[in-house]
């Protein structure tokens, strides 16, 4: 806790790079990306060390929902506002993603339609709806899959923050938004696809989805993505703003007599989070190749504070270590006995919380903290023993 | 306030002329003024017809028997409770019901609560960082760096009040005393005008006492500062002026002496706390 003096005259944005655990992570994610790029491209599919393509394409499925996690730790780890309706940010970023991709089909649909998406033909629409166009330029698709998560946040954000809307209460009503618009996003007329989404893809920016190459520039741009998402909330987190948000977290009344607008703070963190959450999305969708009403689930929402509880709070990377840990373990699970899964998440859940009350992160500080005082004092343990005796 | 009430007010000028950070005015002497205040919920006048005063670098404390209205006074000065009628003025200039708590604060008026509130997942020195003044909006909040000025100030306050040697530990270990003196510390940082403490010594041992009687005292002169405070020792080892508040309004005023050989004041409270001490 005691960075401040020390590291940060320097710039906000780079102080990260001066700390150890930051330096750790960067080094154990890029070292990750080039093993499994190495192991995909350079090992021949016969020797039992190469990674297949389907693999390459599921990691890149779990760096994204770490990237969603480390979005919900960010809020709830340093905010203390426990969100459980960020899966409808990650769904909104998925959708401008899905939208940008219909468009790239083109007329090679199933109706040949030069413009229109297969399920708008089947609807008998006639013309593109005017929240649809745009959504063949990249730039413009890319631009939205940050803007919108980003403008519901900042809607939502400053009614509730505005209204001292916090704890319990606060947490309701990202579930309810969160499942409205899942019921929302469910009727035809919206024009999303109704409870089919969107899917078909064929490509991204010329790229074709369905090929390895793609597969494996997917997993990477989305391990990038994780890697700057990490360092931009570490220098959130490292910042002045970061103490007032923990300031926030733990005695709100107190931060505003200190003169800090805390609603302010709180829906500027929150809309951070929310556009990383979409970013997030964006990057999940072309890797699994739909987008449907149902990552707007309340269920998956607290599912992404289940990994975040599980890997450990207020450390951004216990966020990722949980997505990652509790997805592997979904895989493996559901491929070997598929109604064992929420069995095992709530075992784990419970193991977790009672040995691990600080997550697997915890775990980590707790084991470093007792080197560090074991090195420091070497004799401590014997005198423990004096002690007790 | 309303725009129409604003315009119909011919004594000043409208809120969004107002320059924003007008200096306190203390030229007449007084730098708080409250006048005929009056605080009623659900018909229970909390505070009744109040008027006080007080004047710049002034050491004030404030006693009275529990439901006097002590910490409802201490809400409406730093803007937490709306009332009912009567005027608050900071210095001539601030008319305190105009104003929310933010900006309370940053023109000058700390506030320590009952309950010592520091941020115990910060260490003793972000707390100090937090509460200094600075430009306390988002961006220049992110964009921060720790100057060594700043650092020096704070230093300067780790001395006064005592935690240099605890200066990196987190907040959430220090004793009941050390997390008063820290609060101390943070208001100090705030560079404030006016000093509300909030029962400062409750919970304290001996020593402890004596060392926030010498804190408070170093203090006034340099700052306002207005005590609330039940223990009678304490408040006779650092008055110089005292206000007794009964029933939501003032029942007397004056030195200690004064004020514990008035009549009334014994009969409603120092009485019985002073017969329990002979």
């Amino acid at each position: 806790m005691s960075l401040t003096t020390e590291s940060s005259t320097n710039f906000w944005l780079t102080r990260p790079f001066s700390e150890r655990s930051t330096q750790i992570f960067l080094g154990v994610l890029l070292a990750a990306l080039a093993l499994v790029t190495i192991l995909h491209v350079a090992v021949p599919p016969d020797n039992p060390l190469h990674v297949g393509a389907y693999t390459v394409n599921l990691f890149g499925k779990y760096l994204s929902y770490a990237l969603l996690a480390v979005a919900v730790d960010l809020v709830w780890g340093y905010l203390g506002i426990l969100s459980l309706g960020h899966g409808a940010f990650f769904a909104i970023g998925g959708y401008a993603m899905g939208m940008y991709l219909m468009r790239q089909i083109g007329d090679r649909g199933t109706y040949g339609h030069p413009v229109l998406p297969d399920f708008m033909v089947f609807l008998n629409w006639d013309s593109l709806p005017w929240f649809w166009h745009g959504f063949d330029m990249a730039w413009f698709a890319f631009a939205m899959v940050l803007l919108a998560p980003g403008l519901l946040a900042l809607v939502f954000g400053f009614l509730a923050f505005r209204s001292r809307v916090t704890g319990v209460y606060l947490s309701i009503i990202t579930q309810a938004l969160t499942f409205a618009l899942m019921l929302a996003f469910f009727r035809n007329e919206m024009g999303f696809g109704g409870n089919n989404g969107l899917t078909d893809f064929r490509e991204i920016v010329g790229f074709d989805l369905r090929s390895d190459a793609t597969r494996l520039g997917l997993f990477l741009v989305t391990g990038v993505a994780l890697a700057l998402g990490y360092i931009l909330c570490r220098a959130i987190v490292t910042s002045k703003l970061g103490r007032v948000s923990v300031a926030t977290r733990d005695a709100e009344a107190r931060t505003r007599f200190l003169g800090y607008r805390v609603e302010r703070f709180q829906l500027f963190v929150f809309v951070v989070s929310a556009m990383l959450a979409g970013l997030a999305g964006a990057l999940y969708v072309p890797q699994v190749g739909i987008i449907n009403p149902s990552e707007f689930s309340p269920i998956f929402s607290i599912e992404i504070v289940l990994w975040v509880a599980l890997g450990g709070r207020a450390t951004l990377y216990g966020a990722v270590i949980g997505a990652i840990l509790v997805n592997y373990a979904k895989t493996i699970f559901t491929g070997v006995m598929p109604d064992a899964w929420l069995f095992a998440l709530g075992a784990m859940f419970v193991l977790v919380t009672v040995f691990l009350p600080k997550g697997v992160a915890g775990l980590f500080r707790y084991l470093k903290r007792r080197k560090r005082d074991d090195s420091a004092n070497p004799d401590h343990q014997q005198t423990s023993k004096e002690a007790s005796a | 306030m309303s725009l129409l009430q604003s315009l119909s007010q011919r004594d000043r000028v409208f809120d969004f002329m107002a320059p924003q950070a007008s200096p306190v005015d203390v030229r007449h002497g007084p730098i708080l003024y409250m006048e005929d205040v009056t605080v009623s919920f659900d018909g229970f006048k909390a505070i009744n017809n109040l008027n006080l005063t007080i004047n710049d670098g002034e050491l004030r404390c404030i006693i009275g028997p529990n439901g006097a209205g002590k910490t409802t006074m201490m809400d409406i000065i730093t803007g937490k409770t709306r009332p009912t009628s009567g005027s608050v003025w900071f210095g001539s200039r601030h008319n305190l019901l105009h104003m929310n708590e933010p900006d309370i604060a940053s023109l000058g008026i700390g506030r320590k609560f009952q309950k010592p509130t520091v941020f115990e997942a910060l260490s003793v020195f972000e707390n100090l960082e937090l509460a200094m003044a600075a430009d306390k909006r988002i961006f220049p909040t992110l964009t921060a760096r720790m100057t060594g000025e700043i650092k020096d100030r704070i230093d300067d306050v780790l001395e006064t009040i005592g935690l240099t040697a605890l200066r990196h530990q987190p907040a959430g270990i220090l004793s009941h005393g050390q997390k008063q003196w820290l609060e101390i510390g943070m208001l100090l940082m705030q560079r404030p005008r006016l000093l509300l403490v909030d029962e400062p010594v409750a919970g304290m041992t001996e020593q402890e006492m004596e060392r926030t009687a010498e804190l408070l005292t170093g203090l006034a002169g340099k700052q306002s500062v207005v005590v609330v405070e039940h223990d009678m020792g304490f408040v006779r080892s650092i008055a110089r002026q005292v206000t007794v508040l009964h029933q939501g309004s003032v029942l007397a005023e004056g030195t200690m002496d004064q004020v514990s050989s008035d009549p009334k004041v014994i009969e409603v409270y120092l009485g019985a706390d002073d017969e329990e001490a002979a």
